[in-house]
Order: C-alpha cells, then sequence, then structure tokens
C-alpha cells in the first residue's frame, strides 16, 4: 500500500479495506480530516485524490494505491496559508471551524478547474460540503475573493 | 462604558483562525489519548415500558470488556439539571426510544461491535404517549396577565383567531457529540469533550460519580458547533464515558457517530400555539390571548426554561393594553427535546408574527402598517409590564431593512409563484428574570510579569467568536494590542464559572464582566508605584444585577431581559406550483445587537442563523414513527446546502445598550426567530394560501394549495 500524501510517500500497514478516513486520522496521524456523518453527506472528509474532491470515508484506501492524496495539512507551504486560507480567516469563512478542512478542498479544487468562477459555480462546487455556522455567504465571498 | 475602541468594531482576525484553516485545531476525537478504550451506548429499542431481563451471549468472552449498568454508578444515577428526573442509565423504567441502559468499553472497535451485537434486553411494553393533547404529566405552566384580556376580548370590534404549529428540528451541529473520559490519581476524572458548558458538565459529573470539585475536571476541546444542542446533552455524554472510565481503569473514548447524534440526541420543541387577538376597526390592538404548548419529550432537561422564554416572547415585540399568555409543557414518550437556538422564542414569535398577518387580511389593511402601528416603542411596556427605557430599535430595523431590499419582480415562470414577506422580531439578551442573579457569573483576568494578560472564564469559542470578542473587549479596555491578550482554556480546574454559553449572554454579560475586570486591572496597574513584585496580578468580577432591573418569578411580572435585540427580516420566496417546492431567493435582515464588537463575525452568525431558521421553516422535517426519529441519518435529515441558500445581506444597525461592553447586546440567537415567519407571509404572497405551520414542505404546500 503506497500513496502519496501531501507530497510525500507513504506506505501506511494497513488493510487496503479501510477507509481513507481513518487511515489519515489514525495511522498517518493527520486529523484535520473530519467525520461529519461516515454516509458521505456532509463533506466534512473531503480530500483531493489526483485532485479531485472525495469523501475519504467512502474511498477504501485501497483505492488510492498509487494517486496523490491532498489533505488540508498539504494546503499551506512550509508556514505560509495559501490567498484561500487567509481569505477564509479575512472574510469570516471559518466559524466553527469543524467543515473548514473539507470546504477548503472543495474550493480548492474548484479555482483549480476553474480559475474565475460566478457565484454560481461556486454554489454548486460547495454544495456537497455542508456547512451550519455560516449560511455559506462568508464562504462563497472568501473563494470569489481568490478568483485570479 | 466609553473606551476609545482600537479595536472593538474592527474585524480582527479570528483568534484560532489560523489553527482551523490548517487542521491543527484538535476536537475531540482528534485527541491521542494512550491506552484509550472505545466505548458505546446501548439504547432502548421501545418507547415504554420496563425492562425484564438484560442477557449476555456467553458465546462472547466478556472479560475482553467493560461493562457499565446502573448498578455501577457510585453517584446519584441522575442528569444534574432542573428536574431530577432523568436517569444517567435506565434501571427499570424504559421512557423513550433510545434511552441509554447500558454501556460498553473495548479495546478495538472490531471487539466493541461483537460485544453490542451479544447483549440482549428485553421489555415489558407499556402503551406510550405521542400526542401532547393525551399527556398526563406537565413539565411546567406560566401565565403571563396583563390588563383584562377576557373584557376587552368582549369588546373588541374584531377578533381573529388562529392556531399555528411548529416541528422538531435537530440543531446539526457537523462535529457530533463526544467525550474522552481519563482517570486520574486520587479517584478524581478528567472529561474532555465538545460542549458549551463546562460547568454543567462538571455539577453532572460531580453528583453521578460522587466526586469532589477537584476530583471532576472538565475541558473543552474544539468545539465543531453547537446551537444548544451541547447545552445539556454532554453532562449525559460525559458522566457515561467516566462511568466507563472508571470501571475500566482507563481512558475511555465515547464519540458519537451522526446516526446515533440524530437518533438520540436532543431536538427544538415542537408546540403548538393558539391566538385570539381583538383590534378596533382601525387596526389598533385591544388584546391578545394566547395558548402555548410544547412538548418536552420524556424527560424535562431545560424545558421550563424554554417555556419560559417562549411565553415572554409570545406577544411579539407589541404594545398591547391586555394580554393573557398561558403556557404549559408537558411530557410524552419522545426522546427528549431540549436547548436550541432560541430556546422557544422561534416558537411564539412564528405564531405572534403571522397573527398580525392573519389580522391585516381580516382588517383588509398592509401587515407593515399594523406591525408600525403596533409596535413597541421607547416607554412601552411588554406584556410582562417591562417599561422599555433604551435601545428600543423596531422602527429602526423595520426602515433598514425596507430600504436593504431588493427590488421585487413577479415570477415569469408560469409555474413558479415568487412572493416576499416580512417579519418583526425581538429577543431578549441574557437569562430570564432574575437567571443572571441567581447565577453570579464570574471571570478573572491576570496580568503577568512579561505584559501579557489572560482572560479567564468557563465561556466556550463554539464557533460564534467568543475568543477573539473577548480579547477585543479586554484589549481595549486595557490599553493594549490585541496580541498581548490570550484566553485561557476553557478548563474547570484553572478557571471560574462564568455559566453557560447560551441565551445570547456570552458578549453581553460575560464579555460586560471582562469589560469590568479589565478596567479595574489597568486602574490598578496605573497606580502601582513602584509595581507590583508578585505576579500575576489578578481581578476577579462577579455578576451583580443592576438595581434597576426587577423581576418576580411568581407573578411573572416585571424586567424580563435587561434589554433586546430586534431585527426586521424580508425573505423573497419562488413556490413550484408543480412540485411544491419552496426556495428563498433572496433575504435580507436588519439587525440590532447594540454594537457588534465584531462586525463580520456577526453578520456571520447572523447569516448562519437565519439559514438555520429557513432550514427549520421549509426542509427540515423529521417524521416520528413509534417515538423515534424516522430520518435519523444525514442521507434523510436534509439540511441547507450552499446550492440552497440564498444570498442573505444583514445590516448592522448599532443601538447601544448602556449596561453592555461598548454597547453590546446578545446576537446569538435574534437570528433564529425572524425567517419562519417571513417565509410563511412570502408563501402566502406567492400562493394565495396560509399554512399556519412549519416546515412548509412540498406536500403541506401542495395540499393547501389544491384544498383552496
Amino acid at each position: 500500500m503506497r500513496f502519496t500524501l501531501n507530497g510525500t510517500t507513504v506506505s501506511p500497514d494497513v488493510s487496503g479495506s479501510r477507509r481513507l478516513l481513518d487511515v489519515l486520522r489514525e495511522n498517518l496521524h493527520l486529523t484535520g480530516t473530519k467525520e461529519g456523518c461516515g454516509e458521505g453527506e456532509c463533506g466534512a472528509c473531503s480530500v483531493l485524490v489526483d485532485g479531485d474532491v472525495v469523501n475519504s470515508c467512502l474511498v477504501a484506501v485501497g483505492q488510492v494505491e498509487g494517486c496523490q492524496v491532498t489533505t488540508v495539512e498539504g494546503l499551506a507551504d512550509g508556514g505560509r496559508l495559501t490567498a484561500l486560507q487567509q481569505a477564509f480567516i479575512e472574510r469570516g469563512a471559518a466559524q466553527c471551524g469543524i467543515c473548514t478542512p473539507g470546504m477548503l478542498l472543495a474550493a480548492h479544487a474548484l479555482l483549480e478547474e476553474n480559475p474565475r468562477p460566478s457565484e454560481d459555480d461556486v454554489r454548486v462546487g460547495l454544495a456537497g460540503n455542508l456547512c451550519r455556522c455560516t449560511g455559506y455567504t462568508k464562504i462563497i465571498d472568501a473563494v470569489l475573493a481568490c478568483r485570479t | 462604558m466609553s473606551e476609545t475602541s482600537a479595536t472593538v468594531g474592527r474585524p480582527v482576525p479570528r483568534r484560532e483562525g489560523a489553527d482551523k484553516v490548517t487542521g491543527r485545531a484538535r476536537y475531540t476525537d482528534d485527541l491521542v489519548v494512550d491506552g484509550a478504550w472505545y466505548g458505546k451506548t446501548i439504547r432502548s429499542s421501545i418507547a415504554r415500558g420496563r425492562i425484564r431481563a438484560i442477557t449476555y451471549d456467553p458465546g462472547f468472552d466478556w472479560s475482553k470488556v467493560t461493562v457499565v449498568t446502573a448498578r455501577d454508578i457510585p453517584g446519584e444515577n441522575v442528569v444534574q439539571l432542573i428536574r431530577d428526573d432523568q436517569p444517567a442509565l435506565a434501571t427499570e423504567e424504559i421512557r423513550h426510544r433510545e434511552e441509554p441502559i447500558l454501556l460498553i468499553a473495548a479495546p478495538d472497535r472490531e471487539t466493541l461491535a461483537t460485544a453490542e451485537r451479544a447483549v440482549r434486553i428485553e421489555y415489558e411494553t407499556l402503551e406510550p404517549v405521542f400526542d401532547v393533547g393525551r399527556a398526563t404529566e406537565t413539565y411546567s405552566t406560566i401565565e403571563i396577565l396583563k390588563g383584562e384580556v377576557v373584557e376587552a376580548l368582549k369588546v373588541a370590534e374584531v377578533v381573529v383567531e388562529r392556531s399555528f404549529s411548529v416541528g422538531l428540528q435537530e440543531q446539526l451541529y457537523i462535529e457530533p457529540q463526544g467525550a474522552i473520559a481519563i482517570p486520574e490519581e486520587g479517584g478524581g476524572i478528567k472529561v474532555i469533550g465538545s460542549l458549551q458548558c463546562p460547568y454543567y458538565v462538571h455539577r453532572a459529573l460531580k453528583r453521578a460519580l460522587a466526586l469532589s470539585d477537584e476530583q471532576a475536571v472538565v475541558i473543552q476541546a474544539e468545539t465543531g458547533g453547537g446551537f444548544g444542542g451541547k447545552e445539556e446533552y454532554p453532562s449525559l455524554v460525559a458522566i457515561h464515558a467516566a462511568l466507563l472510565a472508571r470501571k475500566a481503569g482507563r481512558p475511555v473514548r465515547l464519540i458519537y457517530d451522526r446516526h446515533e447524534d440524530l437518533a438520540a440526541t436532543t431536538k427544538r420543541h415542537p408546540g403548538i400555539i393558539r391566538h385570539r387577538t381583538g383590534v378596533r376597526r382601525d387596526g389598533t390592538l385591544v388584546a391578545q390571548d394566547i395558548e402555548i404548548v410544547l412538548d418536552g419529550g420524556a424527560y424535562c432537561t431545560l424545558t421550563p426554561v424554554v417555556l419560559s422564554r417562549a411565553a415572554i416572547h409570545a406577544a411579539g415585540p407589541y404594545s398591547c393594553p391586555n394580554v393573557r399568555i398561558r403556557a404549559r409543557a408537558v411530557a410524552t414518550n419522545t426522546p427528549p427535546n431540549g436547548a436550541f437556538r432560541g430556546f422557544g422564542a422561534p416558537q411564539s414569535l412564528f405564531a405572534a408574527e403571522l397573527m398580525v398577518e392573519h389580522v391585516a387580511e381580516r382588517l383588509g389593511v398592509p401587515s407593515l402598517d399594523l406591525r408600525k402601528k403596533w409596535m413597541l416603542r421607547l416607554g412601552d411596556t411588554t406584556a410582562t409590564g417591562q417599561k422599555l427605557t433604551e435601545s428600543v430599535s423596531a422602527e429602526l430595523v423595520i426602515d433598514a431593512a425596507l430600504k436593504a431590499a431588493p427590488p421585487f419582480h413577479r415570477s415569469n415562470v408560469p409555474s413558479v409563484r415568487r412572493g416576499r414577506g416580512l417579519s418583526l422580531v425581538f429577543h431578549g439578551s441574557g437569562f430570564t428574570g432574575s437567571g443572571e442573579k441567581k447565577l453570579g457569573g464570574k471571570v478573572a483576568v491576570e496580568a503577568s510579569a512579561d505584559g501579557t494578560f489572560t482572560i479567564l472564564t468557563a465561556s466556550t469559542e463554539i464557533g460564534q467568536g467568543t475568543k477573539t470578542i473577548f480579547t477585543q473587549i479586554a484589549a481595549d479596555a486595557l490599553g493594549v494590542p490585541l496580541d498581548r491578550v490570550i484566553v485561557g482554556p476553557q478548563d474547570t480546574s484553572l478557571v471560574p464559572d462564568s455559566g453557560p454559553t447560551v441565551a445570547s449572554r456570552t458578549a453581553m454579560i460575560v464579555g460586560g464582566l471582562i469589560h469590568e475586570a479589565a478596567v479595574d486591572l489597568r486602574d490598578q496597574l496605573a497606580k502601582r508605584r513602584p509595581p507590583p513584585t508578585t505576579w500575576p496580578l489578578r481581578v476577579e468580577k462577579t455578576y451583580v444585577q443592576p438595581d434597576r432591573i426587577h423581576w418576580d418569578d411568581q407573578t411573572y411580572q416585571g424586567d424580563a431581559y435587561p434589554v433586546y435585540a430586534w431585527a426586521c427580516t424580508i425573505v423573497d420566496v419562488d413556490v413550484d406550483m408543480l412540485t411544491g417546492e419552496v426556495r428563498v431567493t433572496d433575504l435580507v435582515s436588519a439587525v440590532d445587537c447594540g454594537k457588534a464588537i465584531h462586525p463580520v463575525m456577526a453578520e456571520g452568525q447572523i447569516e448562519g442563523g437565519m439559514l438555520q431558521a429557513v432550514g427549520w421553516a421549509t426542509i427540515e422535517e423529521i417524521k416520528m414513527k413509534d417515538g423515534g426519529y424516522q430520518n435519523d441519518r444525514l442521507a434523510t435529515y436534509v439540511i441547507p446546502t450552499a446550492l440552497d441558500a440564498p444570498r442573505i445581506k444583514t445590516i448592522l444597525v448599532e443601538n447601544p445598550y448602556s449596561g453592555g461592553p461598548f454597547g453590546a447586546k446578545g446576537i446569538g440567537e435574534l437570528p433564529m426567530d425572524g425567517p419562519a415567519p417571513a417565509i410563511v407571509a412570502a408563501i402566502h404572497d406567492a400562493t394565495g394560501v396560509w399554512l399556519d405551520e412549519v416546515p412548509a414542505t412540498p406536500e403541506k404546500v401542495l395540499k393547501a394549495c389544491a384544498s383552496r
């Protein structure tokens, strides 16, 4: 079992049937990825697999063999926050913060694919990630502020 | 309280913002505790009855796990709150589905799951009560009287009667409930958990586990949302985790999955509210006769206090000479209902606001005209006889909302009808009546030799920005930069009891205490020549109710709250006449919170609350079957996504309150009050039908339209 996690090759000694979410949190000790529902509804466990947003609670770790996996811990370059992370702080897009890692990854993937999304594009892009604190307005504004 | 506000009123970075955007923030389930076992709660599968037998499959090796039943409780088998009716674990009587019966802890999840399947519980079932009309037990009753309602209704020129109903709602914090209990030397227990009120949990632990003040330690981990759902329920989770840890002699993690959280934890109280309103033909309001019945579920929890807030807000933000409000909360055999943002007020204000619409329709006048005629103004008295002497903003928020509302256009799609609705609400800041006085919340601020300051408070950060606004308030009062002030951990062994993080009290009451302490500390430091030699220098403050506030718990007369926050909300909806689907397309709300300590966070809290209310009003329906929630998974309990949410525009109106830090009033709950009645009014504007109930699901909308 081998894949690239946030730019580094990892080979956790686990059964390929374990959930990617659990392997990330329990075997690789990256707890930034959260479990909100365990059935792919809330998006709190969103990670990127080869650039695509997936719910890591629905993915068996065996499925990411040889893939590039990115978690929230892999966004900031060293100590430097990305523009998106900075915008989330400045614009009040993170409140309780539990949806934030997944939301950031979904937003990151959206901007990678479409650097100039409309508000509707952003709403569609984030529709798989639930937030109960913000009403989404400030999250959407943070993403729109990062258009290039 | 005039202070130079270097940071108050400015959107400074959230204190724990960087941790939250990098994944460094540690929530309960993120904490690694060496040697911890996994715990699970085994619950009843019936709504009412008695446990006849619990059998443990002899095929399973029970020495591999720890099992806890009610017999293992060293203290009293009770969840400390208002009434001592709720056991931590059922002994014999079962009063609701999902009632905790026994606990299991195991070294790994697989063993735990096997053990769980090896337990059989047999019951003797009894006929459950689900209908509030057939309930035989009452948790509390309240009567508020002003003037002579019966006489006034007799002579009123027009009397309008109407009944409203409101449904259950799940808080749906994205982080489920959870706690980790760690046995300590000397028989103590430390519990780290996802919670709003460390000292509620502390008291509950002490009582159930027979611990001293020092032996019970409660620490709040980073908490992924609360909305009231982590006000009282975490006491139960903590007791369970602690019982398992005590018996197992090792740490135990008790983390709920979403299904268990939805199926077992508290919901918003459903209710029925009846109004009889008497007016003169010119629209003058002469009498409001209101009856409220709330369903408390199987145990009392906080129901009497929820009922109190519901009753006090039931007449709406209006001035009426004759008011009678009769409220009661009853017991049924559903899981207990409990704290949820708004705490009864959204239920009663829904009815009050729609009543304005019905009276306006009867009189043939615009409802906005009636609101302006009836609304509370400076010097008016509320239903409890409270004379409003400052920061009364009904007119201000109406004007601000109307000014900010987008132009309204009817839909040009034939099958979609668009409508607009408006609501006016107020919400009392802080505990009701004598609550704050009885509680006597405490904080401390300490100055260290290195020039830094520490705020010591039990008030929790649950997303609303507590840590940031407290830092702003203290830094400005001390006259130091923000980075010189830190907020100490929410750990009962380190911080005083500031009271719970509830009731829109954190900024106004606890923030006020921090302000007082910081000002005192600044003055002391300025006077000390030479400077003190022993550090830290500490100032502690305890809440003292201002003399001007008078409240009588017996008669429900007087100053129900120190002050009120106000909001006027305007919503536009599209109703799909083919599917019955209601979509909120625009939402504008003008909100008076006295002073927004942090305007971006204030807006964010308002926007989140508004969307939570939109969910309650439209799609968040809980279907009951045999006393359980049918949609107890996130696939079936649906909350608004970014795609469902309207663009929410918030207008902050600042009408300062002299008793709050920098003029601040409470903001947490108010946004939950306004959207539901505005949405139902907008549905009427679109379709011509009145629903008088929420949620306004497609089924209800289609049915109402068809029967027209």
